[in-house]
């Protein structure tokens, strides 16, 4: 199964892949993620609970990153475990282009659910898939618009134990990068953006 | 029937159009179903099952879901110890020379390794089936995955994924069957025609699922369970031996039971094994209900072949021969043998005369869930072939539908007609008896086809109408042994009890085997108490299968039924002083002819068969009460033919059944409403699998959809009114003249739907062929739009 998808931001690109990389927006942008640890120096796990239909499914996924070109693109590959509701695997390929004023998202996915995920039927998973990319991308475009604040973890984003953190306050501020941003940390952010595709790639692909 | 000397003297009941006896419990709500069950004691069960169609079992982390409130026990593969088994067969393979065949028959929980999606890995019992489902949330399970065996051919072929470890090419079975010479057919035939044909899977959706509940009690020390099955009895001889328990320590009931279809006969389904297991190991009650999602998966599922055909045929379109070789897709596990691809095999022979006939098949394994019978149980597939050869070769010889039928039907005077192959009940397939001709001709003028095809049909199509005729035959075998029993008994307060061991679903049971015995002893219908599947009132039976409860139950019913009448006459001829000659038994009472007032009732004559005190006689028995049992030597054919007048929608690709027609034999009639009724479902299941009902699997064996939103089932709209009309031809083999009918409805409509919708919208023409089933408004899309080469034409 494949899934291609395209979502265009009014945000440069450099902005996008920045606000990307935050891991308060993304906190933010990602409906039912619940926590992330890293484990080793490109995987990441993360706990994201996700409702299909009549399946509640709380995601315990593992995702890799690989052949990352900031601002550009990266691949990921995942595995999601749904306990009874299912399995997930895949990859994606996503991309950032300049567009103008504007940035594109591109991404690729090539994806397989199992389990009651598989079974409930593409026309319930079609209209969630399509609500969960829908709530993500709109809530990303108004954050990285600046047309929102945003809401983020009370401490500053260091290590990646504190971002897995439920604690959040509001700020004023839009994000922006700061010393936090270090690479060990940007991956994190990628990862949780990777969950995220993954996740919307293979709902969408699930039939 | 006064024509059969082992018939009563007057038929009342028989053949009479009489309403159910078990309506009114029904229609009240007053029914006893497994999940109206509530025990002392009783917990609720939950399965924990494989996401995976084909994975190595890693580890399995239970601890969290032992430690949950509510749980009372957890229990993995390991758990079982030495319960833990690959179960019997259901069905071993028959005598075939030279028959190939691997059993890998289903476990209680797997260990290792999961071979569908689906297949069950842990058991939570708990307090109710919420803290049940929750504690499933609990279980963490890693699974190594590996390479799926789904698409059925590639499953057979060189270097597919091993379902079961060891085993190239998956091949369950490979079986070869011919008679005749094809090859010499094929030579001096005028025309050969090959065509390849696919069946796809569905399933029988029972309105009630499937639903175990056991019970043990610790002071009497006995296993009571409650289940679904159709086979109470056979499933009662099966646990006690894998439970090590003595056989008269268990006590199977199947209550009335909301649908069973084939579905509901495997004996040892993991849940029938484990909660008994369970039940034992708590000392308490456990029960588990099939969700329908779990239904989808846990339950057998039916159908899947790909069959490469040909017929051999002389000028005049007389069949020389068929040769066919076919794939039978069979799930992951194979309990039942050979029995539905030996069905199909056995059904492509159809309702002609075929000198010849050379047939292999192979069964496979793959990673799906089991396939087992259905409604038909593989003889769907068959008719389909026969049935869409006919068509494709009346086609090709410029003949007519039914003219090519008719020329080939079997002549009325060639009964019985020995086939040279093995039928699933170990015997030469044998058509008992039949007259084909006059059901051919009947449903051709129901449904008027000479005038609709010469005059209706051209008018509509001028007018833009998309409009097609079908006609198929069929046979269907019926009644196979190994046999069944039944006891009756006259009881004090009058009222006659009849008790045999297969299982009821919804046949009627309790109404035509009351008819049966009511006629023989003299009392109202009403007035007669069946029990069936309940293996405290009678012990020995086989099952509810192969459209066999009427013929064969049916049967022993008649023989107890004649000896308690024996028994109270001669009871009576003592008690009136008189010839046994002189008495009759009516009205609910024994009564001496020409002798008004000397009558007995019933009841009271019971009693006197049940002294307190002087002796029952040396060599006789107390009560009015008799056992016998009916095995027949073979099964017995019924046959018929359906026809059906179509309109579909060329742009919705949506359709109007104008008229359906049945005509059927299935000998002599018990109840004319039950058959109707057994028709009628049949057929609506039958429209179901040629029109709606498609399990969709991707290519990790993931079934797509397992909701009934997404799998159709036919509504009350989508089935027609049909006209029905049968002819009575008796079967020889048993008594009452008795065939089957329980799946002849479902048997015919693939084909039929086939050849009338390829008619309507005028495919053959355009060079296309419908092969496969089931069909949908989509699929019909693209044929019209592969006929066309381009978009379908508009209405």
């Amino acid at each position: 199964m494949e899934l291609n998808g395209e979502q265009r931001i009014a945000a440069p690109r450099q902005k996008v892949w920045d606000a990307l990389n935050d891991p308060r927006v993304l906190k933010a942008c990602i409906p039912g993620c619940e926590s992330l640890t890293q484990d080793g120096d490109s995987a990441f796990d993360a706990i994201v609970q996700a409702k299909v239909g009549p399946v509640r499914a709380k995601f315990t996924g593992r995702v890799e990153l690989t052949d990352i070109r900031p601002p550009e693109s990266y691949r990921i590959s995942g595995e999601g475990k749904a306990g009874p509701a299912g399995v997930a695997k895949g990859s994606a390929d996503v991309s950032l282009v300049e567009d103008g004023d504007g940035t594109v998202l591109n991404y690729v996915v090539k994806a397989d659910v199992g389990g009651k995920l598989a079974q409930i039927g593409s026309r319930l998973v079609q209209s969630t898939a399509n609500k969960y990319a829908a709530d993500f991308f709109a809530r990303f475009g108004d954050i990285v618009t600046s047309a929102v604040p945003i809401e983020a973890p009370a401490e500053a984003p260091t290590p990646a134990g504190a971002v897995a953190t439920r604690a959040v306050t509001p700020v004023a501020q839009p994000a922006a990068a700061d010393d936090a941003n270090t690479a060990h940390l940007r991956r994190l952010n990628w990862a949780l953006l990777a969950i995220i595709v993954v996740l919307i790639g293979f709902i969408l692909a699930a039939h | 029937m006064t024509a059969n000397p082992s018939a009563p003297a007057v038929n009342r009941y028989f053949g009479a159009p009489v309403t159910r006896n078990e309506d009114p419990a029904l229609l009240t709500g007053q029914a006893l179903f497994v999940d109206d069950l509530v025990l002392t004691e009783m917990w609720h069960a939950a399965l924990l099952r494989s996401p995976h169609a084909h994975a190595r079992i890693e580890s399995i982390d239970v601890t969290a879901a032992r430690a949950r409130d509510g749980v009372i026990a957890v229990y993995t593969a390991e758990d079982l110890g030495d319960f833990w088994q690959s179960v019997p067969l259901v069905v071993p393979p028959p005598p075939i020379p030279d028959l190939v065949f691997n059993k890998h028959t289903q476990v209680p929980l797997a260990k290792d390794k999961v071979r569908y999606a689906g297949e069950p890995v842990v058991l939570v019992v708990a307090e109710s089936r919420y803290v049940a489902e929750d504690a499933l949330d609990d279980i963490v399970v890693d699974y190594a995955t590996l390479p799926v065996a789904a698409d059925l051919e590639r499953a057979a072929a060189d270097g597919a994924p091993e379902v079961h470890d060891g085993l190239a090419g998956n091949v369950a079975a490979l079986a070869h069957q011919a008679k005749g010479d094809y090859a010499a057919a094929a030579a001096e035939a005028a025309t050969v025609i090959r065509r390849r044909f696919t069946y796809d899977h569905g399933m029988a959706q029972p309105m009630e699922t499937r639903g175990v509940a056991a019970q043990f009690d610790r002071k009497t020390r006995r296993l009571t369970v409650w289940a679904t099955t159709q086979a109470p009895a056979s499933l009662r001889g099966g646990l006690a031996a894998l439970l090590g328990l003595g056989e008269r320590d268990v006590r199977v009931v199947a209550p009335f039971v909301g649908g069973g279809f084939g579905s509901k006969l495997l004996m040892y389904y993991p849940e029938e094994l484990l909660m008994p297991w369970a039940a034992l190991q708590l000392g308490s009650a456990v029960k588990w209900i099939e969700d329908r999602g779990e239904h989808f998966l846990a339950t057998t599922q039916a159908r899947g072949q790909i069959h490469d055909a040909e017929m051999a045929l002389d000028r005049d379109g007389r069949i020389l021969g068929i040769k066919d070789v076919f794939l039978h897709d069979n799930g992951a596990y194979n309990p039942y043998g050979l029995t539905v691809p030996i069905n199909s095999q056995c059904s492509i022979l159809g309702t002609y005369d075929v000198p010849a006939y050379d047939s292999t098949f192979t069964a496979v394994f793959t990673n799906k869930p089991i396939v087992a019978p259905y409604r038909g149980a593989g003889r769907q597939h068959g008719v389909f072939v026969i049935e869409r050869l006919m068509d494709i070769a009346a086609r090709e010889l410029g003949l007519d539908r039914a003219e090519i039928r008719r020329r080939n039907l079997i002549a009325a005077d060639a009964f019985p007609v020995k086939h040279e192959i093995i039928f699933q009940d170990f015997t030469a397939l044998t058509y008992d008896s039949g007259n084909y001709q006059p059901i051919l001709e009947r449903a051709l003028e129901l449904i008027g086809y000479e005038k609709f095809v010469a005059e209706e049909q051209p008018a509509l199509r001028a007018a833009g109408r998309r409009v097609g005729v079908g006609i198929v035959n069929y046979i269907e075998g019926t009644g196979i042994g190994p046999y069944e029993g039944a006891r009756v008994q006259i009881q004090a307060n009058g009222r006659v009890a009849v008790a045999t061991g297969i299982g009821t679903q919804g046949q009627g049971h309790f109404t035509s085997f009351a008819q049966i015995a009511a006629d023989w002893l003299g009392v109202g219908v009403r007035d007669v108490d069946v029990t069936t599947g309940d293996t405290d009132q009678f012990y020995w039976g086989a099952g509810t299968f192969a459209s066999r409860g009427a013929v064969v139950a049916g049967n022993a019913v008649n023989h107890a039924a004649a000896a308690v009448h024996e028994k109270a006459v001669a009871l009576a001829a003592e008690h009136f002083g008189c010839e046994v000659a002189e008495v009759v038994l009516e009205d609910g009472a024994a009564r001496r002819a020409g002798a008004p007032g000397e009558e007995i009732g019933l009841g009271e004559l019971a009693s006197l068969a049940n002294p307190m005190r002087g002796a029952v006689k040396p060599g006789t028995e107390p009560g009015l009460e008799a056992t016998r049992y009916f095995g027949p030597e073979s099964g017995t054919t019924a046959s018929g033919a359906h026809a059906m007048i179509v309109e579909v929608d060329p742009e919705t690709m949506m359709i109007e059944i104008k008229k359906y027609v049945v005509v059927h034999d299935c000998g002599t009639v018990i109840n004319p409403l039950l058959v109707e009724g057994q028709i009628h479902g049949g057929v609506a299941q039958g429209i179901g699998n040629a029109f709606y009902e498609q399990l969709v699997f991707d290519d990790d064996a993931q079934l797509l959809n397992a909701t009934l939103a997404d799998y159709l089932i036919p509504t009350s709209l989508d089935v027609p009114r049909m006209q029905l009309d049968h002819t009575v031809t008796p079967s020889a083999h048993n008594e009452l003249g008795i065939k089957g009918v329980g799946e002849a409805g479902a048997l015919p409509v693939g084909p039929l739907f086939a050849q009338a919708l390829e008619d309507a919208l005028e495919l053959p023409a355009r060079g296309v062929d419908i092969l496969e089933i089931p069909l949908s408004p989509n699929r019909l899309w693209e044929l019209a739009t592969d006929a066309s080469d381009g978009a379908p034409e508009g209405g």
